[in-house]
Order: structure tokens, then C-alpha cells, then sequence
């Protein structure tokens, strides 16, 4: 990479902690500025909890989580939790921070979700204009008097062009939920691109596809990911979607880092196979 | 694929078909509300009809503004129609009347009188006013445990509006009366002679400007917004929507409306007292909601006046002795009314599983058919 490498999201030590169960144990990764970096693992390794942890869903139990160098979560475990307390760090994170999910996306990160979450009762259209409401400047009265009519206007042409440039323009008077389901996929990936993210977090975007369609979308997280001058950061089952686009891939394996490197890295690293194929026990 | 990258350039906003109509519509029936009152003498069961579901379609439509479109389980309405109500009374009454009416407190505290107009938007004020506190606390609630907070504050409400200590502004648990009533818009010359009926008129401008106004707000980014939470919380959250304050701000207007359908309803009673305000009251609004669809605001206008034609007008002969000839129709008698009314609304309910409009809307009636016509001319 040219030029200075900038770090746009940092976990350190991150652990999540539900009761006695131990999901993310003391996860530290990060993610540079216009790359795609993977989470993989076993079902189960606590993927979409460090998703979770990232988007403010959950506040981690310890550790800290950066974003673009400033602290939009840390914790460390209070009250009940010093007893339980299970992870395998604990550290100096003193005072507790924690941003709701609609701030983080504010600060420039979108997600999607691995059961796709659409708001069914609206049309394709309205799905992505409620993306932008956040990016508005009207507030609740001249918004409800149709007094920003010019404002409203070029958020309708913008999200519009966005459908068309994701190949859903000819269904965005329809409802979501009637949709097909691989192109309710393209519709999560297109609203939260309508959020402006500058970090675009996708949990498991190929769920559900067929090889083919798999490969459609290889081609196409490239692609939003140049237009839009994104960074991307996935969790993904489809080892050929991983292995082709990612620069960098993370493994978890019961909520614990196993390794972390290249593809070509990881396909050879011997814990990764084993704890994807088991060990033989002798 | 064969789709077009470029998006088509919007045309200048030229109102749809659909709402056209709807509008000509809406004029026709105000057109048609004025010209009645001319016509038909003022003791009609009509008017009480008309007037009162005027009223209950602002509350309704209040109501299905949280429960329909934000997705806030709320059974709050009758709490603060209570207060909208009790405002606009205590503000309006003149004050020449004052010493009548809160004879068992001197006269009361306030010693002044509001106009109409103004009295109307601080009820909904003071009624938006208590639904911010209460939101603070209550609408980290989710589902049924938000409806049972509601539930009883507006329990709460009704007892302390009927607290004695509280006599000099409230009147304790007396009635308030002697305020501006519905019938004080008609004109009226000097010999006090009726000139120009508008005591239907008036209430149906002041609900239809309401609605209006809510309906605006749907149709704004805020609405869409609304409607986000209603589908999926979680999602919601994820685009950036602020959660709390965006219910907050549902919670708001809907009260607010409800506070002013409040105001309405002590004007068409020509009285009020907190004890009428029972969750009986909430529970007959929901029941309007649920059967114009929720999530509807033509249906709520729509099902509010059928509601209140059945329960006023339409089915009140069930409850006296009718004859046909010289045999006497058997089980009618007083009560039996609220029997068939009960009957009628399960059939609504299990035949109309949506209600009577769903989602849909008065507009995308004409769409739907529009559409079709389009269609079919595509085909042959």
C-alpha cells in the first residue's frame, strides 16, 4: 500500500462476555483504510458478537474499540461481572464508553445483517431514503410542513441513482419484502451504502447464494468498494468469496484469535485446518 | 442484466392521479357536511354522529399514528384526552360563568378565558407536555409493557384530576361546564336566531386540519422514519435513526392530537368530567384502529364514524320493544344492543383480518386500478 497506512478501526482486547459464556475473548485486530479484511470461523466462534461490539449493539465487557483512532466503546467488567469474569485479559480500560448504534453509523461505519433485517412494510425506495433521514438537515417541523421540498427532492434523485447503480432500479416502488431473496441482499448493501459509510461491515453478504451468484458478488464488493472509496470488513462462510477478495483474513475459533494473515497464509496455517476439519484425537 | 445504471431524472412533482381524487373527495364530503346542516334540522342523530366521530377519527388517527406507523404499543389515549379536555375547559370557560361552576371552590383559581383556537393547541401542548415526561421513563418499554405503563398512568391521570386539593383549577371531581361548545359556531343574528349552521362544519375543519397535518408528517422523512422503528428496531438503529428520540417524538405528536381530540369531545359533551375518561374510552379507540386497519389513516376516519353510526344510531332500536304488526320481535330489550355491536365487530375481525383498509390508503385505491388499466392496455 502507498503512501501512509491509516488505521480506521482498532479492537483491543476485546472480550464479550453473556452469564459465564465467554463469546469474544480478548480479541485485538485492526482494519486499514481501503482494504478487505475477513472474520471467518467455526459456527458459533462469536463473529457476529464482535460484529456486534463494533456497531454498539453490545458494549464489550473489557477492551476497547477505536474508530479512526477515537474510543467508541471500552469497558471493563463491573458490578456481578468482576466475579464471573472469564476472559483472559483484563486490562486498563478505566472509564466506560459505549455509543449507541445509530451514533457509530453517524461517525461513517454501515452494516448489514446475516438474517437480512429489510423494513418490509416499505417500499425499495423507502428503504433507502430512511438511510439518508439521518444525513438530513430539516428538522421534525419544516420536515413535517414540506417546507425542505429541494432537500427531499435530491435525497429521492440520489437514492434513486444509488438503486439503479446496484441494479435495483426497476423494482424501487416495490415492496421489500417481495423482493427475490438475493436481491433483498443487494437492497441491505444498498442502504447502508445510502448511510455515506466510510468502514462498510458485511455479515455474511453470501448466505443463501449459489456459486454463481457468489461470484456476482465478488465482483460487486469490489466494485462498491472503488466507487464508493470504501473499506470493507466481512464475516463470510464461502471460502472462495474470502480467499479471492480479502488482503487480509482473521480466524476465530471459540471466541479466541487463531491466526491472522494472508489467504495464501491462512490456507496453509495447520491451526486453522484443524479447527475447521477437527483434530484426530490420538 | 439489462437495467440501466443511469437513473431516470425525476420530474418536476406533479400530484398522482390518486390524489387528486382523493382530495376532490375530501372536498365533496366537507361540501356535503355544510350543505346537510343547512338542510337537515340540528337534532338529527346525523350531526351527533358526525360530530362525535369527527372527534374520535383525530383520536383514532392520533393513536394509530403510535401504535400503527411507530410500532409503540400505547394505551395511553384516554390520559391525555383527559388533559387536553380539562385544559381547554379550564382555560375557556368565561369568566362571568366561573362562580357557577366552581361553586364549591370560590370561583376557582383562574379568573380568565381563552379564545377557541388558542385553548385548542395549548390542550394539545399541555397533553404533549406530560407525554414528554412520561416518555422519558416509559418508552424504554418495549410492547405490552409499554401498553400497561400507559395503561395506568392514564389511571394515574384520572384519579388526581379528581383530587379536591387540586378544586380550585380542576373543580375536584365536578363537572366543567359552561365553556364554548360545538353549537356556539353557529352564527347567530341579534335576536339569537340561528343565521349559518356550523357546529358539524367547525368540528370537521379542526379534525381534518389535524389529520392533515399528521399525514404530512407521514409523508415526510420523519415518517419514514417512524415507520423504520415499527419494522425492525434493530435495522432501524443500524441506518442511524436515534431511537429514543425518535419515539419520543412519536409519542409527542401523538399526544398532542389526542389532547386536541380531547378538547373536541368536551365540546361536543358540553361537559366534562375525569370520570368519563375511563380506559373503556382508550379501549373503544383501539378497537376503531384495529378495525380501519392499523397502519391506516383512511381507515381509522372511515371505521370511527361507522363505529360511532352503530353504537349511537343505526343499532340503538335493539334496545327498546319493536313490533312488526301486531308480534313482538323477541330479546329486544335494553342492553341488547352492545349484544349484536359485539357480534358484529368479532365478524369485522375475523373476515377483515387487516381491518377494513390494511395499509392501504385512500389514494392507492385509485392507483391499484389505474395501474391495472395500464396493464391490461400493455397486454392486448
Amino acid at each position: 500500500m502507498t503512501g501512509g497506512v491509516k488505521t480506521i478501526l482498532e479492537l483491543e482486547n476485546v472480550t464479550m462476555q453473556f452469564g459465564g459464556v465467554v463469546a469474544v475473548d480478548s480479541l485485538s485486530m485492526h482494519v486499514d483504510k481501503g482494504e478487505i479484511v475477513a472474520l471467518i470461523g467455526p459456527n458459533g466462534a462469536g463473529k457476529t458478537t464482535a460484529f456486534n461490539v463494533v456497531t454498539g449493539v453490545y458494549a464489550p465487557t473489557n477492551g476497547c474499540v477505536k474508530l479512526r483512532g477515537k474510543i467508541i466503546a471500552q469497558g471493563h467488567p463491573t458490578g456481578k461481572m468482576k466475579k464471573l469474569y472469564a476472559g483472559s485479559h483484563i486490562g486498563e480500560y478505566g472509564h466506560l464508553v459505549s455509543s449507541t448504534p445509530d451514533k457509530i453509523t453517524e461517525m461513517g461505519v454501515a452494516r448489514t445483517f446475516q438474517n437480512i433485517r429489510l423494513f418490509k412494510g416499505m417500499t425499495v425506495l423507502e428503504n433507502v431514503l430512511v438511510a439518508r433521514h439521518m444525513r438530513m438537515k430539516a428538522g421534525l417541523f419544516s420536515a413535517a410542513f414540506h417546507l425542505n421540498r429541494q432537500e427531499e427532492k435530491r435525497i429521492r434523485q440520489e437514492s434513486l441513482d444509488l438503486l439503479y447503480l446496484l441494479g435495483l432500479g426497476d423494482v424501487a416502488d416495490e415492496k421489500a419484502a417481495s423482493l427475490p431473496y438475493g436481491k433483498q441482499r443487494y437492497l441491505e448493501i444498498a442502504r447502508a451504502l445510502a448511510t455515506e459509510p466510510r468502514l462498510l461491515l458485511l455479515d455474511e453478504p453470501a448466505a443463501g447464494m449459489n456459486p454463481q451468484e457468489t461470484d456476482e458478488l465478488s465482483d460487486f464488493i469490489r466494485k462498491i468498494k472503488d466507487d464508493f472509496k470504501l473499506t470493507i470488513f466481512l464475516i463470510e462462510h464461502h471460502m472462495n468469496l474470502v480467499m479471492g477478495i480479502s488482503d487480509r483474513i482473521y480466524v476465530l475459533d471459540f471466541g479466541r484469535l487463531i491466526a491472522e494473515g494472508t489467504p495464501e497464509e491462512i490456507q496453509a496455517n495447520p491451526d486453522v485446518i484443524a479447527a475447521y476439519l477437527g483434530v484426530d484425537e490420538e | 442484466m439489462t437495467i440501466p445504471e443511469k437513473a431516470p431524472r425525476m420530474q418536476s412533482t406533479k400530484p398522482s392521479l390518486g390524489a387528486v381524487l382523493t382530495g376532490v373527495i375530501v372536498l365533496l364530503i366537507y361540501a356535503a357536511v355544510f350543505l346537510l346542516e343547512q338542510i337537515v334540522p340540528p337534532t338529527s342523530m346525523l350531526f351527533t354522529v358526525l360530530k362525535k366521530g369527527a372527534t374520535y377519527a383525530l383520536v383514532a388517527v392520533s393513536m394509530n399514528l403510535l401504535n400503527g406507523f411507530t410500532g409503540l404499543f400505547s394505551l395511553g389515549q384516554a390520559g391525555f384526552m383527559l388533559i387536553g379536555a380539562y385544559t381547554y375547559a379550564i382555560l375557556t370557560i368565561p369568566a362571568e360563568s366561573r362562580a357557577v361552576v366552581y361553586q364549591y371552590y370560590d370561583g376557582g383559581l383562574i379568573q380568565f378565558a381563552l379564545s377557541v383556537i388558542p385553548a385548542l393547541i395549548l390542550a394539545g401542548l399541555m397533553a404533549a407536555a406530560f407525554a414528554f415526561l412520561i416518555g422519558l421513563p416509559v418508552l424504554r418499554l418495549k410492547s405490552d409493557y409499554l401498553a400497561i405503563a400507559t395503561l395506568g398512568f392514564a389511571e394515574i391521570i384520572r384519579s388526581i384530576f379528581q383530587w379536591d386539593k387540586l378544586g380550585a383549577i380542576t373543580n375536584g371531581s365536578n363537572m366543567l361546564r359552561l365553556f364554548p361548545t360545538f353549537n356556539d359556531f353557529n352564527l347567530k343574528n341579534a335576536q339569537g336566531e340561528v343565521t349559518l349552521y356550523l357546529s358539524t362544519t367547525i368540528p370537521f375543519l379542526i379534525a381534518g386540519v389535524c389529520i392533515g397535518l399528521i399525514v404530512l408528517l407521514l409523508h415526510s422523512s420523519y415518517g419514514r422514519a417512524f415507520m423504520s422503528i415499527r419494522d425492525d428496531e434493530i435495522a432501524a438503529e443500524a441506518m442511524g435513526i436515534n431511537l429514543a428520540r425518535h419515539k419520543q417524538q412519536a409519542f409527542c405528536i401523538s399526544s398532542f392530537f389526542a389532547g386536541v381530540g380531547g378538547a373536541m369531545l368536551a365540546m361536543y359533551q358540553n361537559s366534562v368530567q375525569a370520570k368519563s375518561f375511563t380506559s373503556a374510552m382508550t379501549y373503544e379507540i383501539l378497537l376503531i384502529v384495529v378495525i380501519g386497519g392499523i397502519g391506516s389513516v383512511t381507515g381509522s376516519c372511515l371505521s370511527s364514524f361507522l363505529f360511532v353510526a352503530c353504537s349511537e344510531w343505526w343499532l340503538r332500536f335493539l334496545d327498546q320493544k319493536q313490533m312488526i304488526g301486531t308480534w313482538e320481535v323477541p330479546l329486544l330489550r335494553n342492553g341488547f344492543r352492545l349484544v349484536v355491536f359485539s357480534i358484529i365487530i368479532m365478524i369485522v375481525v375475523l373476515f377483515f383480518r387487516q381491518g377494513i383498509m390494511g395499509t392501504r390508503e385512500l389514494p392507492d385505491l385509485f392507483r391499484k386500478q389505474t395501474e391495472k388499466a395500464q396493464k391490461g392496455g400493455a397486454v392486448k
